[in-house]
């Protein structure tokens, strides 16, 4: 089998695991259902006294000990079980899918014998890759278990959309690309746009979760999610990783290379300009936080505005402008 | 809150008026404060979006001509506001240079209490332990001050810094970690200072121009060879480099066969520099990752192109009007390039000519017209018309080399159709007049970019701390911690630990942990798992 075939078969990976994702995603639904209806029971069941408490539920997901045994009783413990299987389905189907993935992004380096980020179908499998071990990483704490829901379908959308609009043929790249500062350039963007999306998933998930919160909601989607101060914090703490990564990869290397290459470490190019605008977007984030004092949704919404200007740097600009950075391959 | 209307009379609780000074210490406080720091941050990032939308005339003039042909009233408001020059204009400017005031007037009070509060004694312990977020507490059979000694060995292993106890204070220990984390956070916003000074000042001293050479020609190191030229206010041209080169080759490769056909694969220039006036020349080659640098002067590849050959003679077939090659821009990725020749015919040989046409480096022609399908010059052809009249070079206009002034000119007519001709290399075509052009052949061009970049190696360093200031200011915890040992009721010693962090974003987990491993750690100096839990 010559590299080409490699490259051009790691497609048809890609398209395995994405429907890997797809079968996880269907599984985790199914468990988010079934607690769904157990939170309904158990709403009825306790209402009064609920109110009475004030008592708003959090990881009720993880709270099985509370089941009652009132109407909702007979076969409650039978549904846990239930759900935690389709739950552990569900989990190892992510985890098929993202070796699948691994597997299917090692073939496309190998295939075309350089780093998997030089257009945007590989970018885009190779952040997704990056996206999945971050969230099976957190999938074994609370707040990554209510997350993955919400990740493994956006893993699933990116590499669905990767292996057929942003699809590009495997080949070499145009001189311009060939050079290790694509290796760790393009290399740092990839694994901060893996953690930013990751971190959108989360604030956007806490400003779900800080609202029912807010309403006293016991049942419904909000109820279902973990401590907004959780989720709060694990945004922070996945944001504080990938804001160095943004800095140093994009711009730093970026400014060195674009010496190189063309001869001026800072252009004012749309891809430029948009990673300086990512930049200060995510530095807002993160003085909202740590100096001015916001927390929780008001913080999480500067972290959503960061990731917009993430998704436009990236789409935006590879689709609409046309920048020296115009190497996406559509 | 009333929404309907207030029918009370307004109370003046306007605070009285301020006089000069206060005034500008509260503005300084103003713009000093986090939230102005906040603003500006998102407004830079809000007015940086336009620059990226419209063309941008030193990023992309052709981009700006092009647009300001199509919308002419528009264009002159966006030439009101700078929306051409967004980088460069006043407002913008005048965001960045508000921004880097607070950032300054934000740092130098803050080095100032780090360096003071980097010195002072940690905190002594707290009356009431229990209230920590973190607490352990656990009884051995060790005298208190066996217990506080070890406590201090086991917190210095940490790297904990003590606190030197005073009087009162014998039955406690007070120890404190973390202040590289102010110290890194320091680091960084005196680096992001660092870095926009080294890009603003050396931006004053660089230089950047742009020159289009023919294989075979060349060019020196002078502002009048370039064909386009920007510098900082504070660049002199005494400073250039007297070098000079001639590009001897210029090749280009492409690739040659599946599914990225045509795809560039290797661009390279053999270039010959004489260094000096008067120096022993030297041969070099320039690649697109690999420029030449001659005396801090950087020489780039930016963009490729043909260059047809053409021979003009008059009519009676010997007198070459005009002859060489002339660089045709390319205008899509197979390099179809379209360009002219202008044609000084002398007044006894007849009118002016000029020449429009298409170089294709492989072409071919469908229902759809000429044009090239590979970048390479496999077949390479010019389709090409003519006029003929003043070209008007002579009335002191400048004139672009790649468009054509037919307002005093005819286009040749055969046949009363629009004189055409489609030439092979080696062609010749007779013009209705009776004159001939000659398709000799073609060679390559490649537009360079020569330019200093000064301020370069301070900009990179300052980037360097600043991400290593970053590190240090989001991943070090600044916490304190204690350890207070008094004697029980039982006659035991009760060890108390606890601590308390004051970091962003840190759950409290971590720091109960590292009370337990604290805790942990003393009970193992005193001698094993002596120690009662009782927590
Ligand atoms: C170019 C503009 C600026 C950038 C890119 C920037 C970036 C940052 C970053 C990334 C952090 C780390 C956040 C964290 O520790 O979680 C930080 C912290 C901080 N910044 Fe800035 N900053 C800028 C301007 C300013 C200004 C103008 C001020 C003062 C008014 C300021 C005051 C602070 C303070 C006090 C912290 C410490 C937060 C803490 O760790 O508690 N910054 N900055």
């Amino acid at each position: 089998m010559d590299l080409d075939t490699v490259a051009e078969w790691s497609r048809y990976v890609v398209v395995v695991a994405t429907l890997g994702y797809l079968a996880s995603w269907l599984a985790y639904c199914a468990e988010a259902g079934i607690h769904s209806r157990r939170r309904r029971a158990l709403a009825t069941a306790a209402a009064p006294e609920r109110e009475l408490l004030g008592v708003t539920s959090s990881v009720a997901a993880d709270a099985p000990a509370q089941a009652p045994s009132g109407p909702s009783g007979p076969g409650d413990a039978e549904l846990v079980q239930r759900a935690d299987r389709l739950g552990r389905i569900g989990l190892g189907l992510f985890g098929l899918a993202t070796l699948a993935l691994a597997v299917g992004v090692v073939m496309r380096g190998l295939g075309t014998e350089r780093a998997p980020w030089a257009n945007m179908y590989e970018f885009s499998i190779t952040g997704a890759l990056v996206a999945s071990i971050v969230f099976l990483v957190l999938a074994r704490t609370v707040v990554g278990r209510v997350v993955a829901v919400w990740a493994v379908l956006l893993i699933f959308m990116t590499v669905g959309l990767a292996a057929t609009f942003l699809y590009v043929s495997p080949g070499p790249v145009q001189p311009a690309l060939q050079s290790y500062w694509l290796v760790v350039h393009v290399g740092c963007a990839v694994i901060a746009f893996g953690l930013f999306t990751v971190g959108a998933v989360v604030s956007g998930l806490q400003i779900v979760s800080e609202r029912a919160a807010d309403r006293g909601r016991t049942t419904g989607f909000g109820a279902s999610l973990p401590d907004s101060a959780a989720l709060d914090r694990l945004g922070y703490r996945l944001t504080a990783i990938a804001f160095p990564i943004w800095t140093f990869g994009p711009l730093i290397l970026g400014a060195i290379w674009a010496e190189v290459s063309w001869g001026r470490f800072w252009g004012w190019d749309p891809k430029e300009v948009w990673a300086l605008i990512t930049w200060l977007a995510y530095a807002a984030y993160l003085h909202a936080r740590a100096t001015a004092g916001w927390k929780g949704s008001k913080a999480s919404v500067v972290a959503l505005v960061g990731y917009a200007t993430v998704l436009f740097s990236y789409f935006g600009v590879n689709i609409l402008f046309n920048g020296l950075h115009s190497y996406g391959g559509l | 809150m009333t929404t309907g209307m207030d029918t009370r009379p307004p109370v003046d609780n306007r605070p009285p008026p301020l006089n000069g000074l206060e005034l500008a210490r509260w503005a300084w406080r103003q713009l000093t404060s986090m939230r102005v720091a906040l603003i500006l941050l998102f407004l830079l990032a809000v007015a940086a979006i336009p620059g990226s939308i419209i063309p941008q005339s030193d990023v992309n003039p052709l981009n700006v001509r092009d647009f300001r042909a199509r919308n002419p009233t528009l264009s002159e408001w966006y030439d009101r506001i700078g929306l051409f020059d967004v980088y460069s204009a006043p407002w913008f400017a005048a965001i960045y240079l508000a921004l880097m005031v607070s950032l300054v007037g934000c740092i130098l009070p803050r080095l100032w209490q780090h360096w003071k509060a980097a010195r002072a004694q940690p905190p002594k312990a707290p009356r009431r332990l229990t209230r920590m977020p973190a607490y352990r507490k656990v009884e051995v059979d060790a005298t208190p001050d066996e217990v506080l000694a070890v406590a201090r060995a086991e917190l210095r292993s940490r790297r904990f810094r003590l606190r030197r106890p005073a009087e009162g204070e014998a039955d406690s220990v007070a120890a404190e970690i973390g202040h590289l984390r102010e110290t890194g956070n320091l680091l960084f916003h005196l680096s992001v200072v660092v870095v926009l000074l080294a890009v603003a000042l050396g931006g004053l001293f660089s230089y950047r121009a742009t020159v289009l050479v023919p294989e075979g020609a060349g060019f020196s190191n002078q502002v009048i060879q370039f064909d386009s030229l920007s510098a900082g206010a504070l660049f002199d041209t005494d400073d250039l480099p007297p070098f000079s080169m001639d590009i001897d080759q210029f090749r280009m490769e492409f690739v040659e066969a599946g599914n990225q056909l045509g795809q560039p694969a290797e661009y390279e220039a053999t270039v010959t520099v004489v260094p000096e006036p008067g120096a022993a020349p030297e041969t070099h080659t320039i690649r697109v990752n690999e420029p030449l640098t001659i005396d801090g002067t950087s020489i780039h590849i930016i963009n490729p192109g043909y260059a047809p050959a053409f021979t003009v003679r008059a009519a009676d077939g010997e007198t070459i009007l005009a002859e060489g090659p002339v660089p045709f821009l390319p205008e899509d990725t197979s390099f179809t390039s379209t360009g002219v020749v202008k044609v000084e015919v002398p007044p006894e040989y007849g009118d002016d000519i000029g020449i429009q046409g298409s170089f294709l480096p492989t072409a071919y022609l469908d229902q759809n017209g000429p044009r090239s399908v590979f970048p390479g010059a496999r077949n390479p052809e010019v389709y090409l018309t003519a006029w003929h009249g003043d070209l008007g070079l002579d009335d002191g206009q400048s004139q672009s080399v790649y468009r054509l002034d037919t307002t005093d000119m005819e286009q040749y007519e055969a046949d009363g159709e629009p004189f055409r001709s489609r030439m092979a290399v080696g062609d010749t075509a007779q013009l209705p007049d009776g004159r001939y052009i000659t398709f000799d052949g073609y060679v390559t061009w490649v537009n360079l970019q020569v330019g200093r970049n000064s301020g370069r190696e301070l900009a990179l360093v300052g980037g360097v701390l600043a991400v290593v200031g970053l590190m240090g200011s989001l991943y070090v915890r600044r916490r304190r911690a204690w350890v207070r040992a008094s004697v029980g009721a039982e006659g035991r010693t009760v060890v108390e630990v606890a601590g308390l962090h004051r970091a962003e974003g840190s759950a409290g987990d971590r720091l109960v942990d590292e009370i337990g491993a604290i805790t942990d750690g003393l009970l193992l100096r005193l001698g094993g798992a002596e120690g009662k839990l009782e927590d």
